[in-house]
């Protein structure tokens, strides 16, 4: 045994000592400005998103609808032929393990973008590396803080809505339909308080009452010790403040002890991924926003050109919001790489500072102080069941139209103009 | 605080009762085959898992809920059967950190094994349409189907009780519990009785499982979380003991519920710090015997 060791141990040796001869050859030959060349060929973006844990599924959409974005960028003939490739990589949900992998994508594969993250704080992480390294960052996912001018730099763009656009835009649909008369049941971290001051701020103008804020932890599998205090204060409406499983089963046990006979259930987000989970029966009938649902093909033709390109490369599904995310994330600043017609990050910067586009949802710019995608919200009804296929889940009952005036200005984020 | 009426605390402790009969139905497994074996069986959670997870496949074959409620306990006691006739037996005599330690592995395989077959993300697990809506109960409404669990829990409960008390197997159950050489002198084969009994908290597991996915959908990680709180009735219940599992099971629910009312940020904390209070005082819990973890 301990022969055979010593035995591989010389060839590897061995082996070594070839390779390095010839690296030091081609190194002072003139074959190592091709070599340099041909690495400099591809135009790489790394994509952090939380493959395992409990947003698994909607990362793996992200990367699929990314592959998206590559594969049409590739198509069209690239920047001056240099074809784009992504390289996906698990953050686990995790802030600590984000910064690891971002900073590995930086240092290691030479990374030219970084887009992806799942959640605030880990996309608070990703920021921190991509900053201090001059790495251009695009967030897709839903946070406040990104855009402030403590954690925003001129490398940072945020595509996802912001909890503030988000909730307000619901806000401003639904109390003056369903009642001035409010209940929160929030989750009670950094997402349901930032939505919970986003719904404040819309309702503050139109006189909307808040009867009880109630803050429940991070994973409940039980809210019916909430919920008869909730039914007692008869309020017009109840907004569920939290995502994901809380939020699937907030609405269907909401459901179960009949609250929906006496108010209107309303959530800042409706996801999708988590109405194709719980079921239509808990979903049915409750209002919410989302940054995209594929439904609106009907009517804009980018979607339309996005979901059958989407279709086309993964069997037939449509994407998810979470998803186009990623599609659009990846999208612009490839498509702001062709514009500047070069990879120097701050003529990128610059080129994609100045797009004006409509890539998959109707048109989109990003606001110059803070790199805040200005966007449309949509506000979906959830169906009590599909008619057309089972992905057929929601109805847009409004959008609210692409405004600066929905986000927080550009003072109280901190910065000068 | 504002609105706080009579109705409303009676509505509150009735869904405390609620959330108790779930945990009594988990924990009572747990505490059966603590006092008879002397194990601390990490995969309970896991077993709970399964139950859904088979409930889930049945009714995708086409079987109905009622059925379920039979089938479930049954199948996923067998599981249970086999993991105590060929994992769980060689360990006996060892000391308690070795089946300790075999299932805690055992309920990541169980949980990886289903996310390998069901997939990572959950599934709906509708409620069965008859029991569907809320009653009411003349404090105010509440949800038809977790009356319903309350029901089966006493149901469950009752047959456990005449199971033990009132037939001859229990009693050996029992005297097996007590002294497990002295049954085995008298010519009772008591690795027989512990398989059993293995095999039946088991069943319960799955059977809580199942009546839990109506509540809550299902996930292969859904057993984790109740898992932490069971631990906490037996514990306050007493290790082992079947009535103060019960007594525990409930009085749990009743603290989450009124802390919920009263400070909801409180409520998950409050289960511990009940725990704490009654390991302060009752360092057994209510009703265990001194000394059964030595």
């Amino acid at each position: 045994m301990a022969k055979k060791t010593t035995g591989s141990n010389s060839i590897s040796r061995r082996r070594l000592l070839t390779t390095a001869s010839a690296g030091a050859v081609l190194a002072a030959s003139p074959f190592r400005i091709n070599l340099l060349q041909a690495q400099e060929a591809t135009i790489k973006v790394g994509f952090p998103v939380p493959l395992t844990g409990p947003y698994g599924t909607e990362a793996q959409d992200q990367v699929r609808a990314a592959e998206v974005a590559i594969a049409e960028f590739n198509e069209g003939g690239g920047l001056n032929g240099r074809k784009a490739e992504l390289l996906v990589r698990d953050d686990k949900l995790n802030p600590g393990e984000a910064a690891t992998r971002t900073l590995e994508l930086i240092e290691k594969e030479k990374v030219n973008f970084i887009v992806g993250s799942l959640s605030a704080s880990v996309q608070l992480a990703v920021n921190n590396v991509t900053k201090e390294r001059g790495i251009i960052y695009n967030s897709i996912s839903q946070s406040d803080e990104i855009n402030e001018i403590k954690d925003f730099s001129k490398y940072t763009f945020h595509e996802a809505l912001t909890p503030h656009l988000t909730a307000g835009a619901v806000g401003r649909y639904a109390f003056p339909k369903f009642g001035k008369k409010v209940a929160f049941l929030t989750a009670d971290y950094a997402y349901g308080h930032e939505m919970v001051r986003g719904f404040q701020a819309a309702g503050k103008t139109l006189g909307v009452e808040t009867l009880a804020d109630i803050r429940h932890p991070l994973g409940t599998t039980d809210f019916s010790a909430l919920l008869p205090r909730i039914q007692a204060l008869k309020p017009d409406i109840l907004i569920i403040n939290n995502f994901g499983r809380d939020q699937q089963i907030a609405l269907k046990q909401a459901t179960d002890f009949g609250m929906k006979k006496s108010m209107k259930l309303v959530a800042p987000i409706l996801l999708y991924t988590g109405r194709l989970a719980a079921g239509a029966q808990a979903f049915e009938g409750v209002i919410g926003g989302t940054s995209y649902y594929w439904g609106i093909e009907d009517k804009v033709a980018s979607a339309k050109a996005f979901n059958d390109r989407f279709r086309k490369m993964h069997g037939g599904k449509v994407p998810s919001d979470y998803g186009a995310l990623g599609y659009a994330g990846v999208k612009t600043l490839l498509m702001g790489a062709k514009a500047a017609g070069t990879l120097d990050t701050d003529k990128v910067i610059a080129a994609v500072e100045a797009l004006k586009y409509d890539y998959y949802k109707g048109p989109e710019y990003y606001r110059k102080c803070d790199h805040q995608a200005v966007q449309s919200v949509l506000i979906i009804e959830s169906k009590s069941k599909p008619e057309k296929g089972e992905s057929d889940v929601f109805n847009v009952v409004a959008t609210e139209e692409p405004s600066e005036q929905n986000l927080r200005t550009c003072e109280a984020l901190g910065h000068k103009s | 605080m504002s609105g706080l009426s009579f109705d409303l605390i009676a509505l509150q402790l009735f869904t405390g009762l609620a959330l108790g009969a779930i945990y009594v139905l988990f924990a009572i497994g747990l505490s059966l085959i603590f006092g008879m074996l002397t194990v601390v069986n990490f995969a309970h959670g896991a077993f709970y898992m399964v139950g859904a997870y088979v409930g889930l496949f049945l009714l995708s074959l086409g079987g109905n809920f009622w059925l379920c409620l039979v089938a479930v306990p049954l199948i996923v006691g067998t599981s249970g059967l086999i993991v105590e006739r060929f994992l769980i037996r060689p360990l006996y005599g060892r000391g308690i950190d070795y089946p300790l330690l075999l299932t805690f592995g055992l309920s990541y395989v169980m949980v990886e094994l289903i996310r390998i077959a069901f997939g990572k993300s959950g599934y709906p697990f509708d409620t069965p349409e008859i029991l569907q809506g809320a009653v009411n109960i003349g404090v105010g409404y509440f949800p038809l189907y977790r009356l319903f669990v309350i029901g089966i829990a006493a149901v469950v409960l009752l047959g456990l009780w005449l199971f033990l008390e009132r037939t001859s197997f229990g009693l050996i159950i029992r005297a097996g519990a007590r002294d497990p050489q002295i049954v085995r002198v008298l010519g009772v084969n008591v690795s027989r009785v512990w398989l059993f009994v293995f095999g039946i908290g088991s069943g319960i597991a799955g059977l809580a499982g199942l009546l839990a996915a109506p509540l809550q959908g299902v996930i292969p990680e859904m057993g984790a979380t109740i898992l932490a709180e069971a631990f906490v009735v037996t514990v306050v219940g007493g290790m082992g003991s079947i009535g103060g599992a019960v007594i525990a099971g409930l009085l749990v629910g009743v603290v989450v519920s009124m802390t919920s009312l009263f400070a909801p940020e409180m409520a998950k904390v409050s289960i511990f710090a009940l725990m704490a209070i009654v390991l302060l005082i009752r360092p057994q819990g209510f009703f265990g015997r001194a000394g059964l973890m030595s």
